[in-house]
């Protein structure tokens, strides 16, 4: 059953130079159009009844949402409102560029029901973020925050980078001493990752990027871990902190293997079984709904190996884990039954503990996740 | 035919190969003739017909001989009867390339106009004057930018000592000078003498397995007459078969319904494995048979030695259905079952040279799909034991304690490389590493000088090759023969991972560079093996004595830190592909290798340097 849907807003002021999520500049394209689009696409869930239950959660991400303007949000709002039934509490989150976010916009997004932002901050550095391609100052996460704040925001979530070119255990130090004054109820920090398509890549294919080594890594992820612990914002997941109740719902929510609508070009879903793609490319995305057809450009319905599978590798990345009751109620088919081998091994490595009923990684195995993932894939 | 017919063909016929040095342009000169002699029309005519498999082409070397009959029409209004019998190009395959020139009675000998005489020419031109070649010289690639054909003329006559008046002036690519290659081999290379009514002496120079046929034996008939039905003995193994089919390539399959003094052509007789029909050995009938085989004949020996195993251990027996097809085909691949504690189940494989190792690892890698693991290759030592036994070891897990060994032998080379004088020091220097004593150093005109060195053939099995083309900027050619065996101060060097000796790893070096190896050779796995989620010390030891060691850290992190916005794919497809990876790694005691590691070994002067 749907419980969350993610909104793609694929438009960017100034793209980062790490970024190979499906974006392109907001100029000259057709913006509104889109918008209008993305109606369409909920109208067509409709009626397939995909949005017959209230949902729980909703993000809008991108690209970057506010670089749309207001008038822009306020019919993307209202469009998601029209077609959109949201159970009482829901989580509404938006990702948010602290340079673009204006008093304006934050009301707007206020007023149309959005209830948690999710600033893409990143690294206090002023040097490092020139070097992200990222715009925003300093001044502006703090003016971000106040205003956000004074509109009425109170679940605001930073988005914070380690692991960047150049940077220094003194520099991630800095920037994590400086993101604890606002204290926030939410942290995602998330290592940079190298992706093809991105400015960084071709740097590095040609030598000129100055990447960190696996072990500063390993020591900011420790040294990131350890400082959250500090602040009283417990780690819920490999890459999120918070403090209590300010867990984010929709991010959980892709961790226990739920299902979600993914709406815009080049989203990512799952329903009913069925994992899909949109087209990215915004021709390719409008088109279709034009003509009263999703635009799927890849669907596979997940086998319920698949399904195992998926249930292991993400949800072993909850600090809570994987619970065995869930799981055998789930496949029909207890956990140890399809894994017992792997748990033995991995606990005899110090990688997994199984504690009340629940599978999970071990503060070991956390640093090696994805070796301990990969043994969960079944093929 | 009757036997005046015969003999009044045999007049008409003309047997020669073509001998150069790689690039030399050997393949397009045979193109051109077959060009020439009408023998394809232009749309059969692919390039560099010759070389037919596709691993030859790709690397531009002729394992495979051939043997094409052609007609040529010469000024006199004759028409003669050609064999063009092709050559391998490389010094593994030395003994092949003998016994195909012993089927000719002339050699064109191509020299490239700009560079001259190389090392594998001069070794060629001494293997064609040893069978009592006629040897015609041709300056090829006249139509260079460089070419200097005087110069090259000059050299000929100098360093080889031929009259080279009278040389070609060619260039294979543009076409020029063909006809007078042609008229030149009528004109010079005698026709074959022999007695068609002799009893039968037919020497096999090359033979090739056919599923259908069985082996085709390459031949060429010395003496007497062959025809199918013919009953047949070869005259080394005693054996004896009922011939099938015999004919000629004209290049296409012609049957024939006999044989004679001459021809050279090829007979099949239900032959299953090669190993019956093997090079240098003489065919010849089994009621009427000849007194005494061709000379020339030696069973080709294995220079070099590795074991082959199966990343994938369920995977054994189709390596040794590889092995054996591959076998059927390739008199001297040996190969016998062996096992090693760290690789399990495999097969130690003895070969020609380094290339021909090269070229089955590749086979079975592509053709029979099955990923190796090949260790660093060994030559034949010869351990004498203080008991007086003397052991051959070709694998280095096999070296006996040291307290039970007398001494050691190593086989030597005698190596000549030729190069531009600037790159003498150059070439010195590689060959002293190399632990080679010098011999001899002759200018070969004023720019070109040729120096011999003896060399334990051990380090031309890594990666002498390798340097001594980058060292004088790919100019130097390298050519060896084997002198034999010498008294030589070696040791055994294991490797230990995590404590545990892997024994697929051990290799043998001269004590002297011993520890100096050593800790190269630990550095070097320390990049190859990739971190795992355990600290592994890496020790490399003689005895129980560790001379060198690395530490490879535990993976300090490797979790994805990263949304993907719901796109739980990528999560999925980057853990699919860290598991492929690890399945083309070996599993090492606890330790995971990758398949380079164990040629480590080889690669290990990259680092030195």
């Amino acid at each position: 059953m749907v419980k969350g849907m993610y909104i793609h807003i694929p438009f960017c002021h100034q793209i980062c130079f790490y970024c190979d999520f499906n974006k392109v500049f907001f100029k000259d394209q057709p913006v509104d159009a889109y918008i209008e689009s993305i109606g369409q696409e909920l109208a067509l869930w409709k009626q397939e009844g995909a949005l017959d239950q209230p949902l729980e959660t909703v993000f809008l991400g991108g690209g970057t949402p506010t670089a749309l303007t207001p008038e822009q949000l306020e019919r993307l709002l209202e469009l998601i409102h029209k077609h959109v039934p949201m159970a009482e509490g829901v989580e509404w989150s938006s990702e948010a560029n602290p340079d673009e976010l204006t008093r304006e916009k934050m009301e707007v997004l206020f007023k149309g029901g959005v209830n948690r932002l999710s600033m893409g901050v990143q690294t206090f550095d002023q040097d490092l973020l020139k070097r992200l391609g990222r715009t925003h100052a300093n001044e502006d996460v703090l003016r971000a925050v106040e205003t956000a704040r004074e509109v009425g925001f109170s679940n605001i979530s930073f988005d914070l980078m380690y692991g960047l070119p150049g940077q220094t255990m003194a520099q991630w130090d800095e920037t994590l001493e400086r993101a604890f004054a606002f204290d926030m109820p939410h942290f995602s920090a998330y290592s940079l990752i190298i992706e093809p398509k991105t400015v960084f890549y071709n740097l590095m294919v040609k030598g000129k990027l100055n990447t960190v080594t696996e072990d500063l890594e390993g020591d900011m992820y420790e040294r990131l871990m350890d400082e959250m612990e500090k602040h009283g914002l417990h780690q819920y997941e490999i890459s999120n902190f918070a403090k209590p109740g300010h867990e984010s719902r929709h991010n959980l929510l892709y961790w226990d293997n739920e299902e979600y609508i993914g709406v815009g070009a080049g989203a990512h879903g799952y329903v009913n079984g069925v994992r899909y793609s949109n087209h990215g490319p915004l021709k390719k995305y409008m088109e279709p709904l034009a003509a009263g057809t999703r635009p799927v450009l890849d669907s596979t319905e997940v086998t319920m190996k698949a399904q195992m599978e998926e249930e292991m590798f993400l949800g072993l990345r909850k600090t809570a884990g994987v619970e065995l009751a869930h799981f055998g109620e789930k496949f029909g088919t207890p956990l140890e039954q399809v894994y017992g081998d792997i748990l033995e091994k991995e606990q005899a490595k110090g990688n997994l503990a199984v504690e009340q009923g629940y599978v999970k990684l071990t503060e070991k195995g956390r640093f090696v996740g994805n070796e301990v993932f990969e043994q969960f894939l079944l093929s | 035919m009757d036997q005046e017919q015969r003999l009044a063909r045999q007049q008409k016929i003309r047997n020669f190969s073509i001998i150069a040095h790689i690039d030399h342009g050997k393949s397009t000169l045979a193109d051109r003739i077959l060009e020439r002699t009408n023998a394809l029309t232009a749309r059969e005519m692919k390039s560099q017909l010759l070389d037919s498999m596709d691993l030859e082409r790709e690397r531009g070397i002729t394992i495979k001989l051939n043997a094409v009959q052609l007609n040529y029409t010469a000024k006199d209004g004759e028409t003669y009867i050609m064999h063009l019998i092709d050559t391998p190009g490389h010094v593994d395959f030395t003994y092949e390339v003998s016994r195909s020139l012993a089927a000719c009675e002339g050699a064109v000998l191509v020299v490239d106009a700009a560079q001259g005489i190389e090392a594998q020419t001069l070794a060629n031109v001494y293997l064609a004057l040893d069978n009592d070649l006629e040897i015609l010289p041709v300056i090829n690639k006249i139509d260079l930018p460089a070419a200097d054909p005087e110069r090259v003329r000059q050299e000929v006559e100098d360093v080889i000592g031929l009259d080279a008046s009278e040389a070609v002036l060619a260039s294979a690519k543009a076409g020029i000078g063909i006809e007078e290659i042609l008229e030149q081999v009528v004109e010079k290379v005698p026709p074959p003498s022999g007695d068609p009514s002799a009893p039968l002496k037919a020497m096999i120079f090359d033979s090739l397995y056919d599923p259908y046929r069985g082996v085709v034996a390459y031949i060429r008939i010395m003496e007497g007459t062959v025809k199918p039905g013919d009953k047949i003995k070869m005259m080394a193994s005693g054996k004896e078969f009922d011939v099938v089919e015999a004919g000629v390539f004209t290049p296409k399959v012609t049957l024939r319904d006999e044989l004679t003094v001459g021809d050279v052509g090829f007979l099949t007789a239900s032959i299953k494995n090669v190993a019956d029909s093997r090079v240098g050995d003489t065919i010849t009938l089994a009621n009427n048979p000849a007194e005494e085989a061709l000379p020339g004949y030696r069973r080709l020996n294995p220079m070099v030695y590795c074991g082959m195993y199966p990343i994938d251990t369920s995977k054994y027996n189709d390596l040794r259905e590889a092995l054996e097809k591959l076998e059927l085909n390739d008199a001297a691949l040996q190969f016998e079952p062996e096992s090693s504690q760290a690789l399990g189940f495999g097969y130690r494989c003895g070969f020609l040279g380094l290339l021909h190792m090269e070229i089955i690892q590749e086979r079975i890698e592509r053709e029979f799909n099955i990923d190796l693991i090949t260790t660093a290759p060994s030559v034949i030592y010869h351990v004498h034991m203080t008991d007086g036994e003397v052991l051959n070891i070709d694998n280095p897990a096999m070296m006996p304690d040291p307290q039970k060994i007398e001494y050691v032998e190593e086989p030597y080379v005698k190596a000549t490389v030729m190069v531009p004088n600037d790159f003498v020091g150059a070439v010195m220097e590689i060959c002293q590493q190399k632990r080679g004593n010098f011999m001899t150093m002759d200018y070969l005109d004023n720019s070109r000088v040729s120096i011999i060195y003896e060399l334990p053939l051990a380090e031309i099995v890594y990666d002498f090759f390798d340097q001594l083309k980058s060292g004088t900027k790919g100019y130097a050619s390298f050519d060896y023969e084997l002198i034999g065996y010498k008294d030589s101060k070696l040791v055994k060097m294991d490797i230990l991972l995590n404590a545990e000796k892997v024994d697929a790893l051990s290799f043998i070096v001269h004590k002297d560079f011993a520890y100096e190896r050593g800790k190269v050779i630990v550095d070097k796995l320390k990049t190859l093996i990739p971190r795992q989620q355990f600290e592994v010390p890496i020790q490399a030891a003689i005895g129980q004595k560790i001379v060198a060691r690395q530490t490879i850290s535990a993976i300090r992190k490797n979790v994805l830190a990263k949304c993907y916005g719901g796109d739980i794919s990528r999560k999925r497809k980057l853990l699919d592909k860290q598991k492929e990876g690890k399945k083309r790694m070996k599993q090492v005691g606890s330790v995971e290798v990758p398949q380079e590691a164990f040629m480590a070994v080889l690669k290990m002067d990259d680092q030195s340097k």
